[in-house]
């Protein structure tokens, strides 16, 4: 990789040159951020949604469940990575264990406030029509909770998204690969780019996810 | 030896609970920067926060600041205090307490938000000024969100200052970064093991000030829904 000169002694914020000769490895960090987000993110909603269907109807699971979550999202996600590192070794299960424990307890807590909330007229409405338990979790309970659950979804993306820029230290890559090259070199560019980029794309996600709501429940549309 | 004894071997080293490296000393940098961090953002962001809440103006905007919040990557705004202001004490706080205000913005701007209309209604015929009439009705019946606010906030900032050793500061997370610098797992997993530990605690502890700081009268009434907690996690 080309190191930067000083030509004069002033390290611009962004160096443009660099920027247009590092398009590849920007592109590169900018893929590899968003699989590992978007694993992190399916991979939540695949844990969560039966589960917090499971402790919706079973309510003494919530606590268990909520809790033992709960303590796993606490942990701070640079000790979690060093916990399971002498067990997962410096590998992508090892993030993806981490970012999925945390995106399923947001996942987990909007899945089951969201099914909490389906009134309970439109239940003995489904009941009365003759819907069977199935049918009507799957027909008329979970479309009603789609509100929360994407608003979960939203969250645990934009989260994702940031905790992803720690990835190197498990050598992962990602965008907080140019962050750190902007630390060890002191270089301005690659920092302000990483971090950028990291916001423009948790932003865009988060739009994304709104506008595919407002696909996805247009009842719920705001007058 | 068993690895997770070997650990609990460095652990019980009384060389590592003495001297610059020492636990209590790596402590004492933890808590101290988690603290001047919280206190500086709770100056700042409760006083927003109360006030937009109280006049119900820019809401929108007292909503988003934790949107954005939670987009700004920790490490990032870590590094570029440190490009601007060099090494030292003062990025790792300036970073953390830009961390610790929009938690607190939000919850308090939604707890003062949330005190039923009515009760304002009948304090300002009672003769209650607007001083008055934040200092002892709404504060009180926000002190729930409030204080969940300055949890979030304070687990945060406690999980960010492990990040602190990235950028050459101390903090407990100086043996997490140092282990995978020396690949010395046991220290890593030790330094994991604090670090967790002290979430924990943090977050045990605060959840027990909450309690306690609850209005008897408020705590009567039915357990708020978990929708109303701010899920805040940025590193």
């Amino acid at each position: 990789m080309a190191r930067r000169v000083f030509l004069d002694g002033v390290d611009p914020w962004v160096n443009w040159s660099w920027l247009s000769s590092h398009v590849p490895t920007v592109l590169a960090d900018l893929e590899q951020h968003v699989v590992l987000t978007v694993i992190a993110v399916i991979g939540g909603l695949v844990i969560a949604l039966p589960l917090g269907v499971a402790a919706y109807r079973w309510t003494g699971l919530r606590l268990p469940t909520l809790g033992t979550f709960g303590v796993f999202y606490t942990i701070p996600s640079l000790a979690l990575f060093a916990l399971l590192v002498p067990y997962t070794g410096i590998s992508g299960v090892t993030a993806e264990i981490a970012l999925i424990g945390y995106n399923v307890l947001i996942l987990l807590r909007n899945v089951i406030v969201g099914l909490d909330e389906v009134p309970n007229d439109v239940l003995d409405a489904a009941d009365g029509m003759g819907y069977r338990p199935l049918a009507r979790l799957l027909r008329v309970e979970l479309p009603l909770a789609l509100p929360a659950i994407i608003a979960g979804v939203r969250v645990a993306t934009v989260s994702t998204i940031g905790i992803v820029t720690i990835a190197w230290v498990i050598g992962l890559g990602g965008l907080g690969e140019l962050i750190l090259q902007g630390y060890i070199e002191s270089f301005h560019t690659p920092l302000v780019v990483g971090s950028a980029l990291c916001v423009a794309l948790a932003l865009t996600a988060d739009l994304a996810l709104a506008v595919v709501k407002r696909l996805a429940v247009p009842w719920a549309r705001p007058a | 030896m068993d690895f997770l004894h070997r650990v609990f071997i460095w652990l019980a080293d009384p060389a590592h609970w003495h001297g610059s490296d020492g636990i209590p000393t790596r402590l004492g940098e933890h808590l101290h920067l988690s603290l001047e961090a919280v206190a500086i953002g709770a100056l700042i962001a409760l006083p927003i926060g109360i006030t937009l809440g109280h006049y119900g103006r820019f809401g929108n905007l007292a909503i988003s600041v934790s949107n954005l919040g939670r987009a700004l990557p920790s490490y990032g705004i870590l590094v570029t205090a440190f490009q601007i202001l060099g090494l030292g004490d003062a990025p790792i706080i300036l970073a953390l307490t830009a961390l610790a205000i929009p938690p607190m913005v939000t919850n308090s701007y939604v707890g003062l938000r949330e005190v039923n209309p009515d009760l304002k209604d009948a304090a300002r015929g009672m003769g209650y000024r607007e001083l008055a009439l934040v200092l002892r009705i709404e504060l009180p019946l926000a002190v729930p969100l409030i204080m969940a606010g300055i949890r979030t906030s304070a687990v945060q900032v406690v999980a960010t200052a492990t990040l602190a050793a990235a950028i050459a500061g101390g903090g407990l997370g100086r043996y997490i970064i140092d282990g995978f610098a020396q690949q010395d797992y046991v220290k890593l997993f030790a330094g994991a093991v604090l670090v967790g530990v002290l979430a924990l605690v943090t977050e045990g502890s605060l959840s027990l000030v909450e309690r306690l700081l609850v209005p008897r009268g408020i705590r009567l009434q039915k357990a708020r829904p978990a929708s109303r907690a701010t899920a805040f996690k940025t590193a």
